[in-house]
Formats: structure tokens, C-alpha cells, sequence
């Protein structure tokens, strides 16, 4: 009787831990992120594109306009791929399209822009890549949905039309 | 007169060159306990990617400004969740991670009791 427990239970506990390593192994071991995510925009200071003057981000999003900040740079590939979607959506006269050029040469961003068109109202810098942090942001390219001084949604990576269509639906 | 100023200059060196060296010491031991969330499996510390470039000089300015570790990691916390760090920390999702090893550890003893003290 004692044994036939012991011999009970030992399968038992082998077979909980069986299924839950047998479940693991379908599980993704990769982190993704909230895209939905309610939060302030972060105050910063930096330097305008063009310019070169200071510029408080406080002063450049303003209440009850959508906003998309695009972070990009001259030596990503995947920026390339995204650029025309940028251009086509900066038609639609009520988003705002904000640029921020990360950890890059600013004579190869100028010459990018020239290439391929501008579809940002204001472009930032940020040499250092540490505004990007101050944003919670992973790479190049990334895009912030912002409405009163609010992020909305984050798209990390290239934009594609789906993610388009669905600004556009918000835009609207 | 030159000798002295040699001293002098030592004597202003010494405390700065080791304060310098605590402080990268901090720098190492929090960037170590920080996930690089490109290079998922990799700490900031061990990556050399732009991001983890980025996070190592935010953490670096977190420090001028006299923040504590603490505080460096709830400022990383709240830009980018839990996962960054490590470490984490004792809520309700974690609880069973931080607690199991404890339970199956007097469970395992008390059978170990039971079945070769006790019988003794």
C-alpha cells in the first residue's frame, strides 16, 4: 500500500514537470514589449536638425494634435524601407510628422533627406542615442502615436501599411 | 619648489582617480543587472550594441546626478518594465519564482526526515 503511493505520486510529480517543460518549449524566449502603452511624452532638451538651435521639447508637441515621432538614421537599412510610407502619410495635413535623427553623421542624414524627401515638420537630434532612452525606445527605426502630450502606441521597427492604415484611422 | 608641486599634484590626483574608480565600479555592478533588450540573453554591460551603448552613458549621467542604484533601476523600470532588469523584484507575478525554491527545499527536508531520522 505504501508503495503503490510512493510509486503514485513519483509519477505524478514527474508528470506535472513533464508538461510544464513540455509546455515551455513552445513558449517565444522573446520579449515583446507593450505597444500599448499610456504614457507621458519625457521632457528633453536638444538641438534642431537644420538650425542647430536649442529646442525644449515642450514647445513642439502641442495639446489636441497627433503627432508621429519617427526615429531614424542615415545608416539603417530598414529606414530606407519606410521612408516612402513617412512621405505619403505626411499628405494627410493633420498629423505631424517629427523626425529624430539617432546616433548618426549629419552630413549623411542631410544628404538621405535629399534623396529620398522630407516628410518631417521638425527634425531633433540625438547624438548619443540617450533622448531615444529617455523615450523607452529599442532602436532604429521606431515610431511614437502621440496625442496630448500622451504616447498612444509605439511601433518598433519599420512601419508597414498596416500600421499605416491604422494612424490614418486614428488621424481621422 | 618643483618637488612640492609633484606632491601637490599627487595629493590632488589620488582622491579623484578613486572616487573615479567607484564610481565606474557602480556603473559596472547596475549595467551588468541590466537585460540589453536587442541582444535579449546579453546584459548591457556585455553588449556592445548602439543601444546598450546609449543605456551605459544614460546610466553614467544617472550617476552624476547623484542618483542612487535604486533609483537607476526604477527610472529603467519605468521606461521599459520589469524585464530589463535582472533581478527582479518580489510581486505578485514572481512570487512563485522566489518562493518554490524555498518550499520544494522543506518539503525535500522534511522527507528526508521523516523517512531516515525519525525511522532511526
Amino acid at each position: 500500500m505504501k508503495n503503490k503511493i510512493l510509486l503514485f505520486s513519483v509519477i505524478t510529480i514527474f508528470g506535472i514537470i513533464f508538461f510544464i517543460f513540455y509546455k515551455g518549449l513552445d513558449d517565444s524566449k522573446i520579449y515583446t514589449p507593450d505597444v500599448n502603452i499610456k504614457k507621458e511624452i519625457p521632457l528633453f532638451n536638444t538641438k534642431e536638425f537644420f538650425s542647430r538651435e536649442d529646442v525644449k521639447s515642450s514647445s513642439i508637441f502641442e495639446l489636441d494634435k497627433v503627432y508621429l515621432l519617427n526615429i531614424w538614421s542615415s545608416w539603417c537599412v530598414p529606414c530606407r524601407q519606410e521612408h516612402p510610407l513617412l512621405m505619403n502619410l505626411n499628405l494627410e495635413n493633420k498629423l505631424n510628422i517629427i523626425g529624430m535623427n539617432y546616433k548618426d553623421n549629419l552630413k549623411n542624414a542631410e544628404n538621405f533627406l535629399k534623396e529620398l524627401g522630407n516628410p518631417y515638420k521638425e527634425i531633433l537630434i540625438d547624438l548619443d542615442g540617450t533622448i531615444a532612452i529617455e523615450w523607452g525606445a529599442y532602436g532604429v527605426p521606431e515610431s511614437f502615436l502621440i496625442y496630448n502630450n500622451k504616447i498612444i502606441k509605439k511601433y518598433i521597427g519599420p512601419l508597414n501599411q498596416e500600421f499605416v492604415d491604422e494612424i490614418n484611422l486614428f488621424v481621422k | 619648489m618643483k618637488f612640492l608641486r609633484f606632491v601637490l599634484i599627487v595629493i590632488m590626483l589620488f582622491p579623484f582617480s578613486n572616487v573615479y574608480a567607484e564610481e565606474n565600479d557602480k556603473r559596472n555592478k547596475i549595467t551588468k543587472n541590466l537585460r540589453c533588450l536587442i541582444c535579449q540573453g546579453q546584459s548591457v554591460y556585455d553588449s556592445d550594441s548602439e543601444f546598450a551603448n546609449s543605456l551605459k552613458i544614460v546610466v553614467d549621467k544617472k550617476l552624476q546626478e547623484g542618483l542612487s542604484e535604486d533609483q537607476i533601476y526604477e527610472y529603467f523600470k519605468t521606461k521599459y518594465g520589469e524585464w530589463i532588469l535582472y533581478d527582479p523584484g518580489l510581486n505578485k507575478n514572481t512570487y512563485i519564482l522566489w518562493l518554490l525554491p524555498i518550499l520544494i527545499f522543506l518539503i525535500g527536508g522534511a522527507i528526508i526526515y521523516k523517512s531516515f531520522i525519525v525511522k532511526k
